[in-house]
């Protein structure tokens, strides 16, 4: 998850600017999908494991990419092998695996900070028509911050419907969410304005 | 100097603090009073999160109502949830955070949240996931994104609601010793032992204001204390 993926290091790979990163990620997404063949996909591939070792992950780390697209891959595989054969099943799905397991690469070795510099320097240009890029780095920040602690709420909601005997009502889990979310986003708006983010 | 010249304020038809007049020039003030007297109310009026309904609030002879990007350079403002606070990923980069509009370099930065973050005990923790850290630790990070931007006066709003003993008593610590002036709204009566001025609001007005002792014994009268309410 992007919101804890940072992993701190010494390598090539941290050491580099984000700007290049992404723009190195633009590219090798483009040739991939250029370049649809399962040939590309086992390239592609080997590039990528190289990289992860470069920066200093292992197999685990890797798997750890990989793993929340196990049913994406479940699903697609056998259905593209039915109705387009195995080489362009191989294609599809290797394409996804790798080019998400490459963005994966970015989220480790950079940290969030170091892409939001890189937004609101592309986003400059679009100050002409009304777009203030440190606002929009700001709501991704927001977005990207709000993952936990959404995923925390729901959490508990779960739980305590569980504690009140209502497994099954989705308005004892769907309610409170809601409520917690909005306030959650009053107390953050309280605390951007006191902290004179947005001034 | 914090001036508060007959300040009002209503949320909709109901009105939360009626005719307040202070002039806070202590480095130690706390405010106390029941839920729903008006205290974190007065609170954020102080660094223009709250513009009064009448009267004025000045920070160094700044309205609140008119500048209010000046008062909050100047007053910082700490609440009690700390996780409505924490607006990035890792510990450093919230720090930083702050700082993001001043202008500096990311050197300076760096050496920056370096320096605010030892000694509230988060040295070490830089690239830690901030929603992984304890309530205690997820304070002190809110403290020092607030104080990391200097600014003169520090107003808390109930920063020891959510913690513990122990992580309450660091905050505490903390807060007492820094060069700031503090404003502390509280329910924790200890947490104001001798501190310069305590504010009692009860029912939208000052109810008593003097040194702690003398505040926090008309607080326990009022509040009948030892008999739930």
């Amino acid at each position: 998850m992007l919101t804890s993926a940072y992993q701190p290091g010494i390598s090539l790979l941290h050491r580099s600017g984000a700007g290049v990163k992404l723009l190195g990620l633009l590219i090798f997404s483009s040739v991939l999908v250029v370049l649809q063949s399962p040939g590309t996909v086992l390239v592609s591939s080997l590039l990528v494991v190289g990289l992860y070792g470069i920066g200093g992950f292992g197999v685990r780390t890797l798997a750890a990419q990989v793993w929340p697209l196990r049913w994406i891959v479940l699903l697609l595989l056998p259905f593209q092998w039915w109705t387009a054969g195995w080489q362009v099943a191989v294609t599809v799905v290797g394409t996804l695996v790798v080019a998400v397991v490459g963005a994966g690469l970015i989220s480790l070795t950079t940290r969030v900070t170091d892409l939001l510099d890189v937004i609101t320097r592309l986003l400059q240009p679009f100050r002409s028509i009304g777009v203030d890029p440190e606002r929009v780095a700001l709501l991704l920040a927001l977005t990207i911050r709000a993952i936990p602690v959404i995923a925390g709420t729901m959490q508990e909601a779960r739980d305590a419907r569980r504690a009140r005997g209502l497994e099954r009502s989705t308005r004892a889990l769907v309610t409170p969410i809601v409520v917690r979310t909005i306030r959650h986003a009053d107390r953050v708006g309280d605390a951007l304005a006191a902290r004179g983010i947005d001034d | 100097m914090i001036q508060i010249e007959g300040v009002s304020h209503r949320y909709g038809d109901r009105a939360v603090l009626s005719d307040i007049n202070l002039s806070l020039v202590e480095d130690r003030i706390g405010v106390i009073g029941a839920n729903g007297s008006g205290k974190s109310t007065l609170a954020r009026l102080l660094n223009g999160l709250v513009v009064p309904s009448a009267g004025r609030v000045l920070v160094d002879g700044m309205d609140t109502a008119r500048d209010g990007a000046g008062v909050r350079r100047k007053v910082g403002f700490v609440f009690s949830d700390p996780d409505a606070q924490i607006v990035m990923p890792t510990v450093a980069e919230d720090v930083a955070f702050s700082l993001r509009r001043q202008g500096l370099g990311k050197p300076e930065v760096a050496e920056r949240v370096r320096d605010i973050l030892v000694p509230f005990g988060l040295g070490g923790y830089e690239d830690h996931p901030a929603h992984l850290l304890s309530s205690g630790q997820k304070q002190l990070l809110a403290l020092a994104s607030v104080l990391v931007t200097e600014p003169e006066v520090l107003v808390c709003d109930e920063p020891t609601t959510l913690l513990d003993l122990r992580n309450s008593r660091h905050v505490t610590d903390l807060l007492g010793n820094l060069p700031q002036r503090v404003v502390l709204v509280t329910h924790d009566l200890e947490l104001l032992q001798g501190w310069q001025r305590v504010l009692v609001i009860n029912e939208g007005r000052v109810a008593a204001d003097g040194p702690a002792e003398q505040s926090i014994s008309y607080y326990q009268t009022l509040m009948g204390a030892g008999r739930p309410c």
